[in-house]
């Protein structure tokens, strides 16, 4: 199984990540890896195998609807790249 | 509806995004209200996506999801999970909102929408799920022209829920109806504020246009940003017209997502992000499925309330009510209540006289003191007592009013308060000697009636009304004043 280069490419546009020419050469590889890993997997007979959508035997975890308190509003902003009065502030982006 | 005549069938469906009405949010223990919070109060580490955290569903939100799926008449699968839904957007914590993809929480459900040419058009409800909202962002120009976006995360977190129609509408008109019956549904339940101006309601359209007969759907193309039940039929009619004269062109319609311009009355195609939608779902880690028990959608099934359009129907049929009188009457939820608290006391035979004061001057009172029904300020045995009184003719329409009033922002019964007031009708007896005085009094129209004018006897109920301080009751007296004159 092997990745393409605009395979690669898409990737890194969907995460955001800007990628040299070496590099999208090193993530084919390493991620055409990756998926051969998978087909390995994909080659056990799984008939009759219920999905699995969870790793933990739980089901049904929940609070209650009860208020506690949040943080105060210094610490939300602490790790912020840049704020504006109490907004966090960010380049704009338009979707 | 003014819809010009098209050689196109129109195909809607809509989603529509409505706030569960929790106290906290989804995952976390924060406050779900955000409206007029002070911004970036309402966080903490789970709802900012901080490393290592946990979410943990809120039960309320999943009761109060699974109760509207029920209302809806959707099956609750036995087993659903959330997923992640990934894309990079400033409004996002995480990089990830927490939804459902496909195990959602319920299924094929349905809406039977009255139209106003009173046929019942149903609705297919695709799905009913819960995911996470996400942060507030507002977009800025800075003093040396530059733009940037300023976030307010309080409301990254709360509870939303979608629900997916199928595309089964087929004109604005239903579309806007189905929206207007599903919020009157989400009030009912109390499953949410459903307030399209304080933004826990919005609604975003699929439209797409096909000759009659075509066997396929068209290109549909998405329309966002309506705010309010007319924007949204406005944009749907504009975008009818608009793909209705691209097609009347040859033209072919792009698959593209559009928003509407409130104040130029029209859809421009919105920038598509540069590649097609790539979510990349996969099941949230950190969550758990749920499996709700049968015995629990038992018990909820069976608290979904009478819904308002069953309600009208039957207040037609059990009362004799005006299918308008029925409509007015069964929302808000409180109403309809109160409405039936009022029969139990004064019998289904008043329903008419029920139905008239809560409409007329109770509506008007509680418009003139800017009350929710919910808070009203007067009870069913007020006015089902209210009620015997102007039948037993101690109060005419006019002193009851007065008595209204009086117990509306004093509380009390209306008796006393007709007492107190000065307003009880003469007794019968009183009212006879009166009458005679009356009569003596005004030999002249007296004269004019046995003469023929049948008219002339006003002027003597007038003069009894006056003597009697408004309290007689008109109709009364001149049928009493009528028999007096024949006899005497």
């Amino acid at each position: 199984m092997s990745l393409s280069r605009e395979e690669v490419l898409h990737i890194a546009q969907l995460a955001r990540i800007g990628l040299t020419d070496a590099d999208v050469q090193k993530f084919q590889e390493q991620l055409s890896h990756i998926l051969d890993q998978f087909a390995a997997l994909r080659r056990i007979d799984t008939t009759g195998v219920p999905p699995t959508t969870f790793a933990l035997p739980l089901e049904n975890v929940w609070r209650e609807d009860i208020v506690q308190p949040s943080l105060p509003v210094e610490d939300v902003l602490a790790n912020a790249p840049a704020r504006e009065g109490d907004f966090i502030r960010v380049r704009r982006v338009l979707e | 509806m003014s819809q010009p005549a098209t050689a196109y069938e129109v195909v809607i469906g809509l989603e529509v995004h409505a706030q569960v009405a929790t106290a906290s949010k989804m995952f976390c223990p924060c406050p779900a209200t955000y409206a007029g919070a002070a911004p970036n109060t309402h966080v903490c580490p789970i709802c900012l996506g901080m490393p290592g955290v946990l979410p943990v569903m809120n039960r309320d939100a999943v009761e109060k999801t699974l109760l509207f799926a029920l209302a809806l008449g959707c099956t609750i699968p036995h087993d659903s999970k959330f997923d992640r839904k990934n894309y990079p957007y400033p409004d996002l914590m995480k990089g990830y909102q927490i939804s459902q993809y496909d195990m959602p929480f319920s299924v094929n459900g349905h809406l039977d929408v009255d139209l106003p040419d009173g046929t019942v058009k149903r609705v297919g409800v695709t799905r009913v799920h819960l995911e996470e909202d996400t942060a507030m962002l507002r977009h800025e120009s800075g003093a040396g022209g530059e733009r940037y976006s300023v976030v307010d995360v309080n409301r990254a977190g709360s509870p939303l829920m979608e629900i997916v129609s199928e595309p089964d509408m087929r004109s604005p008109e239903e579309a806007r109806r189905y929206l207007e019956m599903l919020r009157e549904i989400l009030r009912y339940t109390g499953v949410s504020r459903a307030n399209m101006e304080e933004g826990n309601f919005r609604c975003d359209a699929n439209i797409s246009l096909r000759r009659f007969g075509a066997p396929q759907y068209g290109t549909k193309v998405e329309i966002k940003n309506m705010n309010s039940f007319r924007s949204v039929q406005m944009a749907l009619e504009y975008e009818v017209r608009r793909q209705s004269e691209m097609l009347d062109r040859g033209e072919q319609i792009t698959q593209e997502t559009r928003g509407w311009l409130e104040a130029e009355r029209r859809t421009v195609s919105q920038r598509s992000k540069e590649q097609a939608h790539d979510y990349r779902y996969f099941p949230e880690p950190d969550l758990p499925p749920v499996r709700p028990a049968a015995a629990w959608i038992e018990q909820l099934r069976v608290t979904v309330p009478e819904l308002p359009q069953t309600k009208r129907h039957r207040f037609v049929e059990q009362y004799g009510l005006s299918a308008y009188d029925a409509n007015l009457l069964s929302t808000p939820r409180a109403r309809a209540e109160f409405f039936e608290q009022t029969i139990a006391i004064a019998g289904a035979a008043r329903a008419k006289q029920v139905s008239n004061w809560l409409l007329g001057d109770i509506a008007r009172l509680q418009n003139a003191h800017g009350q929710e029904f919910e808070h009203i300020t007067i009870a069913p045995a007020q006015v089902a007592e209210l009620i015997d009184l102007v039948e037993r003719r101690v109060l005419n329409s006019t002193t009851a009013k007065a008595v209204l009033e009086r117990i509306y922002t004093s509380g009390g019964s209306p008796t006393a308060a007709a007492s107190d007031l000065g307003l009880v009708s003469a007794p019968a007896a009183g009212l006879d000697a009166l009458l005679a005085t009356v009569i003596a009094a005004n030999p002249r129209a007296v004269t004019d009636f046995r003469g023929g004018k049948a008219n002339a006897v006003q002027a003597l109920v007038g003069a009894v009304m006056r003597e009697t301080r408004g309290t007689a009751d008109a109709a009364q007296v001149r049928e009493l004043l009528l028999e007096k004159l024949a006899r005497d």
